[in-house]
């Protein structure tokens, strides 16, 4: 299972650079950043080295952040890759709320991120299925909460 | 009880104690204040002619501009040689006006708040942290000559530090918290950054005033601190706090009725509500030398709780004010306060109970954006979580007060705390902010 970062930003210029070098400045690398953004807000989510220190940091400079559990999953590199895992995932059931991907730089690997409903079914379906999951110290450097 | 022989008085001695101090403090304005002696005559009115309390209602009623008017001794029944000290209004809503007292008038108001503390059950061997701003404010001074006069040692912190106001209430071991109800919570909130566990300290009771809070809003406050919160009333132009204080029972707040002569008028009319509605609070201070008021109409809204409290004082109870008639919000010709949006939120899971009514216009209609922090308990990783709360929250507004606003969710600790009063409402309708 892998940890993300989930930040809550206000709809203000300057702030998702301020989230950045808040980040920086402690050192944390970011391997993956999406922003998912609304009118008014937007929630960046960030897969990046010991992603508990991370939160603490950011939330002493008074932002929002949660630690959310997502799954990465190796994408095989052939056509139709991505569908085959969401096919597998729809048929356990599992509903997907939704997923982004980032290529690895070393291999040239892509890996996607799925935030799912359920993770541990999600795990459980897609190992059945013969999927290779990515554990979270091949991505990033985990630590405790 | 503090003072028993007062505040379990008969209700007919009672009556005759406020005839007799009514006939003396109208005296003393007709005597030293033109204000007064020009309003008297207009009306055709002389202290002499008063022989019940219902013939008040001859007389004028005084509003805060006439105070203002007197900028900054005119309204003053005493020599300055007598005034000791002098307040103002905290000026939040417009100039400040100064307030001045005799030495009789600082024992007395010192009696009152002792009450006040005794009320919300303190005693001689309470440690008492006063966190109401020291200064031309009255509460912090109020509060502390009340402490004192209880006997109760008296920490006189004043506001503000709020790290160092947690640090005190735990190394000194404080029972009894004075200061607002917002300020209360954003101790609790800096008790919990602090890591400091405020159940588990002794302290007991919180005495809040100053700002309209709610029902929820002190639900709350009690669960982060808990205490017993009590709920005290006043303000400078009549004395400052100590003039109703809620008892143990919290079933209103009575009115230190042998000092204050209460009415409850139809702000409209100007005419008496009938008994137990709710409408503007008016107080004539019966025992006040430095700046007695007569009918001071107060802008607060209450009402008068029919009965008798279970604690067997004999004042009558005013109902927690709920709103104040220069707070008033008609929004698109619904009367709303702000503090009934307060208790809305306060009843919505992942909420913080931080927020902000922000008035704008357009096209000459009122727009109306309730900014609200999130919380730690919002999972807000999902864009339709957060929108899901905003819908909540927009409903349980639109279902509790029939109007319809907009939600916007804003960081957490964006919307300023107060250290003081909390700035609840910010209108920009005036300011041609069309947006």
């Amino acid at each position: 299972m892998v940890e993300q970062l989930s930040v809550f930003l206000e709809n203000e210029s300057g702030r998702l650079a301020t989230m950045c070098r808040v980040l920086g400045d402690a050192h944390f690398n970011m391997h993956a950043l999406v922003v998912a953004d609304t009118s008014e807000y937007g929630v960046a989510r960030i897969i990046c080295d010991r992603p508990h220190a991370a939160r603490r940091v950011l939330e002493s400079s008074g932002f929002a952040v949660s630690v959310t559990r997502v799954i990465a999953v190796g994408v095989p590199d052939t056509p139709g890759g991505l569908a085959d895992i969401l096919e597998r995932l729809d048929s356990a059931g599992v509903n997907v709320e939704y997923l982004y991907c980032y290529v690895r730089p070393e291999g040239a690997i892509a890996v996607d991120i799925f935030r799912v409903e359920d993770p541990d079914s999600a795990t459980d379906a897609l190992q059945l299925g013969g999927f290779t999951l990515v554990r979270a110290a091949e991505i990033y450097e985990p630590d405790a909460a | 009880m503090f003072q028993p022989q007062y505040e379990a008085m008969p209700a007919g001695e009672l009556g005759e104690l406020q005839l007799s101090r009514l006939r003396t403090v109208l005296e003393r304005v007709y005597a030293n204040v033109g204000h007064y002696r020009r309003s008297f005559h207009e009306a055709g009115f002389r202290p002499d002619q008063l022989t019940t309390l219902d013939d008040l209602r001859r007389v004028p009623f005084t509003v805060k501009d006439d105070l203002r008017r007197g900028y900054p001794f005119g309204m003053f029944a005493a020599p300055l040689h007598d005034i000791v000290r002098v307040h103002s209004s905290s000026g939040t809503t417009g100039q400040i006006t100064v307030v001045g007292y005799t030495r009789g008038d600082i024992e007395r108001w010192s009696d009152l708040m002792a009450r006040t503390f005794v009320c919300a059950g303190a005693t001689a061997d309470d440690i008492v942290q006063v966190t109401y701003g020291y200064g031309l404010f009255t509460g912090g001074l109020g509060a502390h000559y009340g402490s004192e006069r209880l006997g109760a040692m008296t920490v006189p912190i004043s506001g503000g530090n709020t790290a160092r106001q947690v640090q005190v209430l735990r190394d000194f071991g404080v029972t009894v918290l004075a200061c607002t109800p917002s300020y209360a919570l954003l101790i609790a909130e800096t008790a919990r950054e602090l890591g400091v566990d405020m159940r588990s300290l002794p302290l007991r009771v919180g005495v809040f005033g100053a700002e309209p809070w709610s029902e929820a809003m002190r639900t709350q406050v009690e669960g982060a601190l808990g205490i017993t919160a009590i709920d005290i009333y006043g303000l400078s132009e009549v004395m400052g706090p100590g003039v109703a204080a809620e008892c143990l029972h919290k079933t209103g707040l009575h009115i230190f009725e042998d000092h204050f002569l209460v009415e409850i008028i139809d702000p409209d009319t100007l005419e008496p509500v009938a008994e137990g509605e709710r409408g503007e609070v008016v107080f004539t201070t019966l025992t006040k030398e430095g700046i007695p008021v007569i009918r001071y109409r107060t802008r607060d809204i209450s009402r008068i709780i029919p009965g008798q409290c279970a604690c067997g004082r004999t004042m009558r109870r005013m109902e927690r004010v709920t709103g104040r008639t220069d707070d008033m919000l008609i929004i698109r010709g619904v009367n709303v306060y702000p503090s009934q949006i307060e208790q809305v939120l306060m009843g919505v899971p992942g909420v913080a109970p931080h927020y902000q009514v922000v008035l704008t216009k357009r096209r000459s209609m009122d727009q109306v954006e309730v900014h609200v922090e999130v919380g730690p308990d919002i999972r807000f990783d999902e864009i339709r979580a957060l929108e899901g709360l905003q819908k909540t929250v927009s409903a349980a507004i639109a279902s509790a007060l029939a109007v319809s606003v907009k939600v916007k969710l804003v960081e957490p600790k964006s919307i300023q705390r107060s250290e003081g009063k909390a700035k609840r409402v910010v209108d920009l309708r005036s300011e041609g902010a069309n947006q």
